[in-house]
């Protein structure tokens, strides 16, 4: 191989006048970039491999690093941008399909951001969230259509199985084996703490984590590693991964580099062997057959879990939303194209799905029109980035959210997007020991709880501003979103009012 | 209420005070001190000489340490006997002292072998006592030349001290190394390079037989001039007291691992007693301070009533000329692991899956993890040896034994 | 008494403590000035190797040993913290030779520098603690060994 035409994204720009030398950048870059040179008696840089994870930068104790994008570019080009080009001379120079991780970086519409939170003036008062209760606890589950009674007069109490959650938030499934055991030490604790629910993503559930069971999803998904009879026990919920946001219609594939020790023991695949997750489950080509997974999944833990099934906002969703809720599923969680992933084909990540938004506002609509909306909860994910992106979803008609990549920023991610690596600087997307231990669950599960709380408090606050003070009510409450800057067909499938009207 | 008599005030009487009082607040302390000042750090005398430390910064405790301790200190006094039947010191001004616990910390004295003609040089010392190095400062100047005889560590260090300060320092040593009580040959000869950097001269496998004025008539047959003349052939521990009543003496006053000698009441401490030696598992003087400080505190607290076990003293030294430091402790018996360089040579003894012994020269970091592993017998068994052997580190202990130094108060 | 200590589990290797004590202990208020292009004297050492690190710093022990070994009177133990007199050293690296943690080392001048927790330095508490980016190194009152 010749010239590979692949030049530094970053620069590593060091400042000579505050460098103490102290090495903490070298011993810090999984990447290498930084090395002590004792000819020269300074720090050298090799910024071919920075992928800017700002981790030097952030432990360098006298501020003397930054990274910045190169400026050395081609020429511009409307059409071909530096980064399209790029992916043609790696594509070029290795025949291979292009991996990245991560959610879609793209610049597609956000329509969170388009859209806006009414406040209630003068004629229906808000309300003090520091003076009044506010409630953001949520059931998630099956619920029924009308009260009944038994023949003495009595009220069947009779539930079905539900998620208590203390707020409408949820962390998203992320395996171990993608992310690090102290990462999901971190989740595992923080939502025991918080009085929500995390996901052990198609990786199986650590032996040491058992104990946070009744603040666990368990998920099954077309690999099926780890699952068995303990583990769907373990869980307070079973998840069916039917798809997800960042790469529908594939599978997965975690190299076996990464399948280690407690990993491999956790995924019951032998160590070293890739684990491939198929792109669909081989036993369900229909919703008859996902209806025959979800009561086999019932049976077996004897009805008293609830059912999640997660699939990837695609062209079609409302219907088949609509096919979910009438399986036996109790919950239905969708995950927009904007979702991360530990790595995903960029071509699949980039270019296929729908944005979350639009997809449960669609389904939400379906369903409520097709009397089933009770049926089941609806969970949406795909890139939730903060409390207001939670008031309006819920608005838009979900019961919850799942968050991932707010939550692995919260434990130090700085999106990067080079999970597929393995070398994750921060000890999170990574099994190498000595990376691992970078993150120490003690502060992650503290920050989680910490983002958390922040997001609570600032829920209560848009939902007093509303005067609103359960976040049942507000659940597919329309009114209280409006539009901006979105034409009459994205207003319509999105069920609001354009601001002004 | 108890009383409670020191024969000397050193290192290991300072240890007895501070041992009784851990123990007994109000008996009565007496301090006899031959020299006539408080206690003080005698190995500083040469760092004194050097310039490395000041007169008022000698002093072993502060200025109200006998008061705070509640201890009376007889300076300028000598014990010259012991009635062991009725309890009582006898001093030299007929002064008879009546003890409960009687604690004889008298250190040794310089060893001056008969060398004929001895009388007739003028400017003539020993380097054992605060008096006697600043009787030197006063007999030097920039033109002096100085003679040592013995290079051992207290001929060694006087020498240093006096480096720079006077014309020329030459040790003569009948062994044929330096500081042979501590170092094998190998080691010697490099430290011995390094002091010969630094100036100092010698003539080795030689000595003195004669002096006659000014000059020094060698065994090897040349003569040697010089102007001040320094002693520190070797020492003998201070054993008479105990001698002179039939108590147990050898090489030094034998006591046991609680510091009592042979006698009913009186215990022993320091340079003058001979205990037990954990590195050769026999009884031997362990002439340093840090035994001398720890001997003496064992015996305090036992005078005072108390249970203190000391079994863990070892022979260990460390000693820096000119910047090069030599540790070493235990025995040099067993199997040797080797690193040398031109300026360091590490030399580890181990026998029967111990740490026996060390000599490190020029590599000093950490060395209290092989002298730990002395004195605790620590099997190398338990630890990674072949990553202690080349660093002295904690890594090499099993992460329990970390868990247990490291994870709690100690 | 509260001491520093540190969880292997949890120790990056990364050194920031060491830099962090040598400039909490500088007396300057620029870390810049006072460590750029100088040999840097920490009182706490990161020691280990590839798998485990851990920083180790004076345990302040109940009985002292490099106390009661010193041969000059420099070292003493005030209120539980064991203190170096640099006025007083002379170097002789006795207390190296019995410490059994490892924990001293000597200072630029060869006399002895050692932690003594930052109580009366400008941080004011241990500073590899409060800069510890993996809470590694904790101040704490932790009672015997278990």
């Amino acid at each position: 191989m010749g010239v590979e035409f692949l030049y530094p994204e970053y620069e590593v720009i060091r400042s000579t006048d505050r460098c103490i030398a102290c090495r903490v950048c070298e011993r810090q870059c999984a990447n290498e970039v930084h090395s002590y040179s004792a000819e020269r008696g300074a720090m050298i840089s090799d910024e071919s491999k920075c992928v800017n994870c700002q981790r030097c930068v952030s432990l360098c104790p006298t501020r003397a690093l930054k990274i910045v994008r190169s400026d050395c570019v081609l020429k511009a080009n409307a059409n071909w941008s530096n980064d399209t080009i790029r992916e043609i001379y790696k594509q070029a120079n290795s025949g291979g399909v292009l991996l990245s991780s991560m959610g879609n970086p793209k610049s597609m519409p956000v329509y969170w951001d388009r859209i806006l939170i009414n406040a209630s003036q003068v004629t229906n008062p808000p309300i003090d969230p520091l003076r009044e209760p506010m409630e953001t606890r949520v059931f998630l589950g099956k619920k029924p259509d009308r009260m009944t009674r038994s023949p003495d007069g009595r009220l069947v109490c009779d539930l079905p199985p539900q998620l208590e959650l203390s707020m409408p938030v949820m962390f998203s499934a992320m395996s171990y084996g993608s992310i690090s055991y102290n990462a999901h030490a971190s989740l595992a604790r923080a939502a025991t703490e918080l009085g929500t629910y995390y996901n052990t993503g198609e990786g199986g559930l650590h032996e040491d984590f058992y104990k946070y069971g009744a603040h666990t999803v368990v998920q099954v998904a077309s690999g099926r590693f780890g699952v068995h009879e303990d583990y769907l026990e373990a869980g307070a919920a079973i998840e069916i991964k039917m798809g997800q946001g960042a790469k529908p219609g594939i599978g997965g594939h975690l190299p076996g580099t990464k399948i280690v020790g407690d990993v491999s023991r956790t995924r019951m695949i032998p160590e070293g062997s890739d684990a491939i997750s198929p792109a669909p489950h081989h036993d369900i080509y229909s919703i008859e057959d996902l209806r025959q997974l979800v009561y086999s999944l019932k049976e077996a833990t004897e009805y008293k879990k609830p059912i999640i099934v997660k699939v990837a906002a695609v062209h079609n969703i409302a219907a088949i939303a609509s096919g979910i809720a009438r399986s036996g599923a109790d919950i239905i969680a969708i995950d927009g194209f904007r979702g991360g992933t530990g790595a995903a084909p960029t071509r699949i990540r980039d270019n296929v799905g729908i944005p979350i938004e639009l997809a449960l506002a669609s389904v939400d609509r379906r369903l409520r029109d097709e009397g089933i909306r009770n049926n089941v909860s609806l969970v949406v994910g795909g890139s939730v980035r903060s409390s207001a992106d939670v008031v309006k979803a819920v608005a838009l008609g979900a019961d919850a959210c799942y968050v991932a990549t707010a939550a692995v920023l919260a434990l130090g991610c700085h999106l990067c997007r080079t999970c597929q690596t393995g070398k994750c600087n921060w000890g999170i997307a990574t099994q190498r020991p000595d990376l691992v231990k970078r993150l120490n669950p003690d502060i992650g599960s503290e920050r989680l709880v910490n983002l958390m709380t922040a997001w609570r408090r600032e829920i209560m606050e848009l939902m007093g501003g509303m005067g609103i003070n359960s976040i049942e009510a507000l659940r597919g409450n329309r009114l209280m979103l409006r539009g901006v800057g979105l034409n009459e067909k994205e207003l319509e499938i999105l069920g609001i009012s354009h601001a002004g009207e | 209420m108890s009383r409670y008599v020191i024969i000397g005030n050193g290192t290991a009487s300072v240890g007895a005070i501070e041992g009784i009082r851990s123990v007994d607040k109000t008996g009565s302390i007496t301090v006899i001190s031959e020299e006539d000042r408080p206690a003080y750090c005698r190995p500083l005398i040469s760092y004194y000489l050097e310039g490395k430390t000041k007169l008022e910064n000698i002093g072993m405790r502060g200025a109200d340490y006998y008061s705070d301790s509640a201890a009376e200190l007889l300076c300028g006094r000598k014990a010259v006997g012991i009635d062991a039947d009725r309890r009582t010191v006898a001093l030299d001004d007929g002064e008879v002292l009546p003890y409960d616990r009687l604690c004889v910390c008298t250190g040794s004295s310089p060893f001056v072998p008969p060398f004929e003609g001895l009388g007739t040089v003028e400017k003539q010392f020993t380097f054992m006592t605060l008096d006697s190095a600043l009787g030197i400062e006063k007999s030097i100047d920039a033109a002096s030349r100085v003679l040592i005889v013995g290079a051992g560590l207290i001929g060694l260090k006087c020498a240093e001290g006096l480096t720079g300060r006077v014309a020329s320092v030459t040790v003569c040593d009948l062994a044929d190394r330096v500081l042979s009580s501590i170092l094998d040959a190998d080691c010697a000869a490099l430290m011995q390079r390094h002091l010969e950097e630094h100036g100092m001269e010698f003539l080795l496998g030689d000595s003195a037989v004669r002096f006659d004025g000014n000059t020094a008539y060698m065994r090897s047959g040349r003569t040697v001039g010089f102007d001040v003349l320094i002693l520190a052939v070797g020492v003998r521990a201070n054993t008479s007291l105990i001698s002179g009543i039939g108590g147990e003496v050898n090489r030094g006053i034998v006591v046991d691992e609680r510091m009592a000698t042979s006698v009913d009441g009186i215990f022993a401490a320091g340079d003058c007693a001979e205990g037990f030696d954990a590195s050769s598992g026999g009884k031997r003087v362990l002439a340093i301070l840090p035994n001398a400080y720890m001997q003496g505190h064992a015996a305090g607290v036992n005078m005072a009533g108390g249970s203190e076990v000391f079994d863990k003293g070892i022979p260990m030294n460390s000693i820096g000329f000119f910047g090069l430091h030599a540790m070493s402790a235990g025995v040099y018996e067993g199997e040797m692991y080797e690193e040398r360089t031109d300026t360091s040579i590490k030399r580890l003894f181990t026998k029967d899956g111990l740490l026996k012994g060390f000599i490190l020269i020029g590599r000093s970091e950490r060395a209290g993890i092989y002298t730990s592993m002395i004195r605790e017998k620590i099997p190398l068994s338990s630890v990674d040896f072949e990553l202690l052997k080349r660093s002295a580190t904690t890594a090499a202990f099993p992460p329990e034994s970390r868990r247990k130094m490291f994870g709690g108060a100690v | 008494m509260k001491r520093v200590y540190v969880n292997e589990e949890w120790c990056l290797g990364c050194r920031l403590c060491e830099y962090n004590c040598a400039f909490a202990n500088s007396g300057l208020s620029d870390m810049v000035l006072a460590l750029k292009d100088k040999p840097v004297f920490p009182r706490i050492h990161v020691e280990g190797d590839e798998k485990i690190t851990y920083a180790v710093s004076c345990r302040h022990c109940e009985d002292p040993v490099c106390v009661k070994s010193c041969i000059a009177g420099a070292l003493s133990k005030e209120n539980g913290v064991i203190k170096a007199d640099p006025d007083r050293c002379v170097g002789c690296l006795t207390c190296v030779l019995v410490c059994p943690y490892g924990a001293l080392a000597p200072g630029e001048n060869g006399v002895m520098l050692k932690c003594e927790l930052c109580l009366e330095n400008s941080c004011g508490e241990p500073a590899c603690v409060k800069g510890c980016p993996n809470r590694a190194i904790v101040y704490e009152e932790r009672g015997e060994t278990a």
